[in-house]
């Protein structure tokens, strides 16, 4: 019998099918459902070739044998709008839900920063950010575990065939909760997050822009040494995570170009913004699934 | 060209796209200063915020002097006739400095978007759109890259979210007479009747009275310039010059041509941090197609890595970079002076 800690799915399209291809590699879980609200799914059909459950009646069509089916980590790959109730109802269930939507009803997981006090806390959900998030605030925390940050701006460009409708149907989303997770995750004093989308032929890889203003001068070789660690940190889940340039000091700003090349797991590699989701999705459940599996943390004990 | 007897809506753009020539650092008593001598001449409409738009002070393309609430609700309260907009690009503002800028008495807002994406504004125009008597516009950038029947489908979504004028506008001066003809009169002839069209012009190719005389002619009816043409690249449109045609081909715009003059020469001219003009790189990014608040950024790198900036320039317009992306310049830089062996 597998010893890997089951998991569920919620969202068939580009997002869940990519993290579904990663999580078959996964040592520590194991995908056995796929959650969609549409029957002709394409995504749920891909999922029952690889011997996944399936149900196209949403969360509630997975219910009833969540528990007899070993459900204990599930993803939510939908959308802000259906978070809450899919969350309430895996939780109830005894499920940790990862948040790789919007919604951001559970803390800021970004792995190499703070994923490992997410997980000490038992959060029973816990929020992706946004992948201009992912990108960035790992390199924001690596000034700012140097020295005071006052201000963390962040500049994520992405080519026109990664982003998707929902991203562009409410673009301010991207730019506040990236805000938001620059502060509370990168400890910068003041977050400011700027997208660009690119339509260029063939397709630009994502690449990130992270300026930091710091509260006395940089010490710059503190600064390199942590920025060179914490890229090697991101490396471990997102392999095509780059140092392009920098960091640059300019009397109080230090800035860091990045790109984030993709795996081209079931996205294309262009498509670095969404990989870096998928793949700290991944990082956060294995770790849950890594504690549970020493039998440190029990989902729904309390 | 026969214009004569139309009717057309001039737009300053002085104390917007001007903040890239300035650096952002207009002050508030240059902006009221400035508004108030339009409101006199006539002006109909002048453009207030930070030249990226509300919410564009950063690192990215700089911090300005003041806040744009402090430029818009100073500038808003001395106008008499004259009326006050503010643009807005989603990615860098939100629908929050939406708000804020109709609090402090805008009555029109332009959501910007790349010529290919205008469905990021969705969400932006139909808030817009909601409020009481806002004129609500679409702004679509860098029109020359697309062919106009593309550029048309993206102007059609921006009416169909609520805006009730669209503008095509050439952010890196690239477009020919004909260029503009091609796309503002497909517009006119598919859009609603009661949609408005406007153009925004560059000057960097020289082409800025050329480009909005052709726009009207092919039925746009709003115009955007700058007095003295303050704005990036080699600037706008200069508005003091388009009126005096407007004079001479019988287009009545409503602003008087000695005051426009006047504001310019004693005005605008003096607070340049340089003279506004076809320069080197200017010409450069409007021969490239490069977007042109892309200037000054490409002359700081070039000069602090001792490069040519228009090497920088040409090699930005080859990757097809768009409006926003001023963080590719520095990145850019760094690679080329690694390329000769500098850094």
């Amino acid at each position: 019998m597998s010893n890997k800690i089951k998991v569920a799915i919620i969202g068939p399209g580009n997002i869940g099918t990519d993290l579904l291809i990663k999580a078959m590699r996964s040592d520590v879980i194991e995908p056995v459902w796929m959650v969609g609200v549409v029957a002709e799914s394409p995504g749920l059909a891909r999922a029952e070739e690889l011997g996944l459950k399936t149900t196209a009646d949403g969360v509630d069509g997975m219910l009833s044998s969540m528990q007899t089916d070993g459900v204990q980590i599930c993803f939510d790959a939908t959308s802000a709008y259906v978070h809450e109730e899919n969350s309430r109802k895996v939780n109830e269930a005894g499920a940790v839900m990862i948040d790789l939507t919007p919604a951001a009803i559970g803390p800021f997981c970004v792995p190499p920063v703070n994923l490992a006090d997410a997980v000490a806390s038992e959060a029973m959900n816990v929020n992706m950010v946004t992948c201009g998030g992912q990108a960035t605030i790992p390199l924001v925390a690596a000034v700012s575990r140097v020295q005071a940050v006052t201000y963390g701006e962040i500049i994520a460009t992405v080519s026109s065939r990664s982003a998707g409708p929902g991203t562009r149907k409410n673009i301010d989303e991207f730019t506040r909760t990236t805000a938001n997770g620059i502060e509370q995750v990168g400890g910068a004093q003041t977050g400011k997050a700027i997208i660009v989308i690119n339509p260029a032929e063939p397709p630009l890889i994502m690449r990130d822009t992270v300026h930091c203003l710091t509260e006395d001068e940089p010490d710059q070789d503190a600064i390199i040494n942590s920025v060179k660690d914490m890229i090697i940190q991101v490396q471990k889940y997102v392999p095509g995570y780059r140092l392009k340039n920098g960091p640059v000091f300019d009397g109080k700003r230090v800035s860091i170009y990045m790109e984030v090349e993709g795996l081209g797991d079931f996205l294309p590699k262009y498509a670095g913004n969404l990989d870096i989701m998928t793949a700290a999705g991944l990082r956060t459940a294995e770790m849950y699934a890594e504690q549970i599996l020493a039998r440190n943390f029990i989902p729904g004990r309390a | 060209m026969n214009l004569s007897g139309k009717k057309i809506t001039l737009h300053d753009m002085c104390l917007r796209d001007g903040m890239h020539a300035k650096r952002h650092q207009i002050t508030v008593q240059e902006m009221v200063q400035i508004a108030t001598a339009m409101d006199a001449a006539g002006m109909p409409l002048i453009e207030v915020s930070h030249g990226d738009g509300l919410g564009g002070a950063s690192v990215n393309y700089g911090f300005p002097a003041n806040t744009d609430e402090e430029y818009l609700s100073a500038v808003c309260k001395q106008m008499k006739n004259s009326k006050v907009s503010a643009l807005l690009l989603p990615g860098i503002g939100t629908v929050d400095h939406l708000k804020m800028a109709v609090d402090c008495g805008i009555s029109t807002i332009r959501i910007a978007t790349h010529c290919t994406e205008a469905d990021v504004s969705e969400q932006h125009i139909k808030m817009a759109a909601k409020i009481d008597g806002l004129d609500t516009v679409g702004f679509l950038m860098m029109a020359h890259m697309i062919e106009p029947e593309e550029l048309l489908s993206q102007l059609k979504l921006m009416e169909d979210y609520g805006a009730n004028c669209v503008y095509i506008t050439d952010s890196a001066g690239y477009m020919l007479p004909d260029d503009v003809s091609a796309r503002i009169s497909l517009a006119r002839a598919e859009l609603h009747p009661d949609t408005e069209i406007g153009f925004h012009g560059h000057h960097n190719m020289g082409m800025g009275i050329a480009n909005s005389l052709a726009a009207v002619e092919a039925g746009a009816n709003r115009i955007d310039g700058s007095i003295a043409g303050l704005g990036a690249g080699a600037g706008n449109t200069p508005l003091e010059v388009f009126v005096a045609v407007c004079e001479r081909m019988g287009v009545e715009t409503g602003v008087d041509l000695f005051k426009a003059m006047d504001i310019a020469e004693d005005i605008v001219v003096p607070m340049m941090d340089h003279l506004v003009r076809v320069d080197r790189d200017a010409l450069t990014l409007g021969y490239a197609g490069v977007y042109s608040s892309f200037l000054l950024f490409a002359k700081r790198s070039a000069e602090k890595y001792k490069l040519s900036s228009r090497d920088i320039l040409v090699e930005l317009g080859r990757r097809r970079t768009v409006g926003g992306q001023e963080d590719m310049i520095e990145d850019l830089a760094l690679d080329m002076a690694r390329q000769q062996g500098t850094l």
